[in-house]
């Protein structure tokens, strides 16, 4: 926080915030998001927001006003510069405020698009005191690290000189990479293992082009290559070599960030007729394996009447995803309110402007076949809000009797998935919760393995990209501390 | 990258790879399998572990040709790469002295149920293998088996070699003769299914080993799911050998039929 301090009193910082007054600052609007068209978009891959210009981004900029204490840094999981960053924008040094970006996250041009702001920096945002709308951090970050890339000045972080220690980071995800990331810039050895053939993760099989396109991705990870981290695809810890294979080896330390990998289904009857899958399952087919295109093997259904169970963002995804593939009715079936939907609001509004239909209130009970064993039809509950639950939102019931069948041909089951019980099972000495994720000491990330951190879904169970990203940026911190020390 | 050492027709669908997999044939176990994917826009399938051989550093896969992607790779020569290759996957298969234990299988099933068989033999075993196909061509591994098996009987759809019949009859000679303590089968579902019904009949414990749909093949999409004594189970990371005489195979059969039409 000193040293943040200090970069505040700069003189470029001082004079940019005496440049105009904070009333002005307040009076500009909130810049808004460039889109695709609805009706064009819910038939392209393309990415739905298009960016801001650099005119919309300066002015946008202008609108922080370098507060003292800047409240929205308290809300960035990885501990973003964020006033220092948009004030290089403001002074259309767009270049410094990307180098800014990467001093904390390995992984910007992501964050900018997939972070839930509204419920992190943005929501602690000056201007919400004064009813005005928060300044718009996310595309700011975004904005900065597209022209970055677009220009063709990917910068790579400078790592300390190498100490020479070997460290293993158990998948690619986005706790992994930045693990990776942090710890090459102390000067470690690192080797990033992957059990699919891409590097990425869930950043690359779980969340859809159009929201987050692969050669993106792609290139911050190319960023960390630059950086000395190695990649290894194909290579599963636990099964294709072992912990101790590790320590023959010579790595010291490992972090495991295999991320959350079992689907979860309802166990109801006619979920296992084919043409039911896990959200997993069917953006995994398409954003990893390319499904919808012609030039690949991998087959995928074309759902006419698609139904996504869930409400989350991978429901989002999934059912924005089977409209563009070409369905005609395309639904969200979430037995909750519209209210309580944990999806983000730009998600939930893009999908609606979308054309896809939301069924709040309903629950499948009952999936029905035809003679082949395709899903048909499925059998809906109508529910009603009772009595808050542990969540602390309002619980679900049944409204008896209130029951309706509906026709679908695809039907796609987005309700959360469990930890991947590969590294649990393959390290013992691990201590595992009964949810199955890795315990760790919730401030230093450490298991009961002294040399093996963990973080990202292996131990938060199902959460998002940044969280992910913080637990490695902390993880890295202590690794640091405790293997340099 | 794995290159391919060696490559051998075994019957004119069917063929035999020597593949490179260094950590791989060192950490595989029987019952293991792989995951491989050939070209930029292959599709990940998974194959089962035939043999390996840790000094040379390979493993063995046998593979029919039935689709799109079974022919791509059947097409590359020795001296070409597999661009994709991930394992061992799956569970080992539980050896341990049983008995008497047969080994019924059909079809490329004989290829993975050959490290079975043998270390079953390992362990000390009385090991009968029946090995099922349509016609004498497609018999496989004959020789291999015969190396280490107590006995090994051949059933021909249409008697063409060893006995005319189905595996099941092959199965139930034995049964008839001598006492079994255990059957593992390999191979098509309808024929594990019937297997199944027949050991059940007797009350043998059978162990059947499950070559579902999947894209992953850690446990994250779900595509190879199985009802088994109720309750769906990940053939990936819970099988790929489950007790036959709980599993759903009419559903199986049902679920490995999803794409037909979509390939």
């Amino acid at each position: 926080m000193e040293g943040m301090k200090k970069m505040r009193d700069e003189l470029w910082r001082k004079e940019l915030r005496e440049s105009m007054k904070n009333k002005e600052r307040v009076a500009i609007p909130r810049v808004k998001m460039p889109e695709l068209e609805a009706a064009y978009r819910s038939r392209s891959y393309d990415e739905v927001n298009m960016g801001l210009s650099v005119e919309q981004a300066v002015l946008e900029a202008k609108r922080c006003l370098d507060c003292p204490e800047p409240a929205c840094m308290s809300g960035c999981p990885v501990g973003v510069n964020i006033p220092q960053f948009i004030k290089y924008i403001e002074k259309n040094e767009i270049l410094k405020a990307a180098a800014t970006l990467k001093e904390t996250s390995a992984l910007p041009a992501v964050c900018g698009r997939v972070c839930p702001q509204e419920k992190q920096c943005e929501s602690r945002c000056i201007h919400l005191k004064m009813k005005s709308e928060a300044v718009a951090v996310g595309y700011l970050e975004r904005f900065a690290a597209d022209y970055e890339r677009e220009k063709g000045a990917v910068s790579t972080p400078q790592p300390a000189a190498s100490n020479g220690i070997k460290i293993a980071v158990i998948g690619s995800g986005p706790a992994g990479l930045s693990f990776a990331g942090d710890m090459a810039k102390y000067g470690y050895d690192v080797t990033v293992f992957e059990a699919l053939h891409e590097i990425g993760g869930v950043l690359k099989y779980g969340i859809p082009e159009f929201r987050l396109p692969n050669h993106i991705v792609d290139v911050e990870i190319d960023v960390l290559r630059k950086m000395g981290v190695q990649f290894i695809a194909n290579c599963i810890v636990g099964k294709t070599v072992s912990y101790e294979d590790l320590h023959e080896q010579g790595f010291k330390g490992i972090f495991a960030a295999s991320g959350a990998g079992l689907p979860n289904f309802m166990n109801i009857r006619g979920e296992n007729l084919s043409g039911v899958l896990s959200s997993n399952e069917y953006l995994t087919r398409i954003n990893l394996m390319g499904a919808n295109r012609e030039e690949t093997d991998t087959p995928v259904f074309f759902g006419k009447n698609v139904a996504v169970i869930g409400g989350g963002n991978t429901a989002m995804d999934s059912v924005r995803t089977a409209r563009r593939l070409g369905a005609e009715k395309a639904m969200i079936i979430y037995r909750r309110s519209e209210e309580e939907m944990p999806a983000r609001l730009e998600e939930v509004k893009h999908a609606k402007e979308e054309g896809i239909i939301f069924l709040t209130l309903h629950n499948p009970v009952e999936y029905i076949g035809d003679e082949k064993g395709f899903v048909k039809q499925m059998v809906l509950q109508k529910m009603q809000l009772g009595e808050p639950d542990a969540s602390g939102r309002r619980r679900p019931v049944e409204i008896p009797g209130a029951v309706k069948t509906v026709d679908v041909d695809l039907v796609v089951v987005a309700i959360g998935v469990s930890p991947n019980p590969l590294i649990p099972s393959a390290f013992s000495g691990l201590n595992i919760s009964k949810w199955g994720t890795i315990i760790v000491d919730q401030e230093r990330l450490q298991t009961d393995l002294p040399d093996v951190y963990a973080g990202g879904d292996i131990v938060r169970g199902g959460a998002t990209v940044i969280l992910a990203m913080g637990d490695g940026r902390r993880a890295a911190r202590c690794a640091n501390m405790q293997w340099m020390g | 990258m794995n290159k391919i050492v060696s490559k051998e027709a075994l019957s004119a669908n069917v063929m035999k790879f020597v593949v490179e997999a260094p950590l791989i044939a060192k950490s595989g176990k029987p019952g293991h399998f792989i995951i491989l994917k050939t070209g930029k826009f292959g599709e990940r399938i998974p194959l089962t572990i035939a043999d390996s051989n840790i000094q040379d550093g390979t493993i063995t896969l046998i593979i029919q040709q039935v689709g799109k992607s079974t022919r791509k790779i059947c097409a590359l020569d020795a001296g070409g790469y597999i661009d994709d290759m991930v394992g061992p996957l799956g569970k080992a298969t539980h050896i341990e002295r049983f008995g008497t234990v047969v080994c019924a299988c059909g079809g490329v099933g004989t290829a993975p149920m050959y490290p079975i068989a043998r270390a079953m033999k390992q362990a000390g075993n009385k090991v009968i293998v029946v090995l099922a196909a349509r016609n004498r061509a497609l018999i496989l591994m004959e020789q291999e088996m015969r190396n280490f098996a107590d006995e090994v009987i051949i059933m021909t759809d249409d008697g063409s070699y060893g006995q005319k019949g189905l595996v099941t009859q092959g199965i139930e000679q034995v049964i008839n003769r001598e006492k079994v303590n255990l059957c593992v089968t390999i191979g098509p579902a309808v024929m594990m299914k019937f297997v199944s019904l027949l050991t059940k009949r007797y009350e043998i414990p059978t162990v059947a080993s499950l070559n579902t749909i999947m894209v992953d093949g850690t446990g994250m999409c779900g595509a190879c799911r199985v009802t088994v004594g109720g309750k769906t189970r990940f053939v990936c990371v819970d099988g790929p050998e489950f007790d036959a005489h709980l599993v759903d195979f009419d559903e199986m059969m049902m679920r490995l039929g999803a794409y037909r039409d979509y390939e």
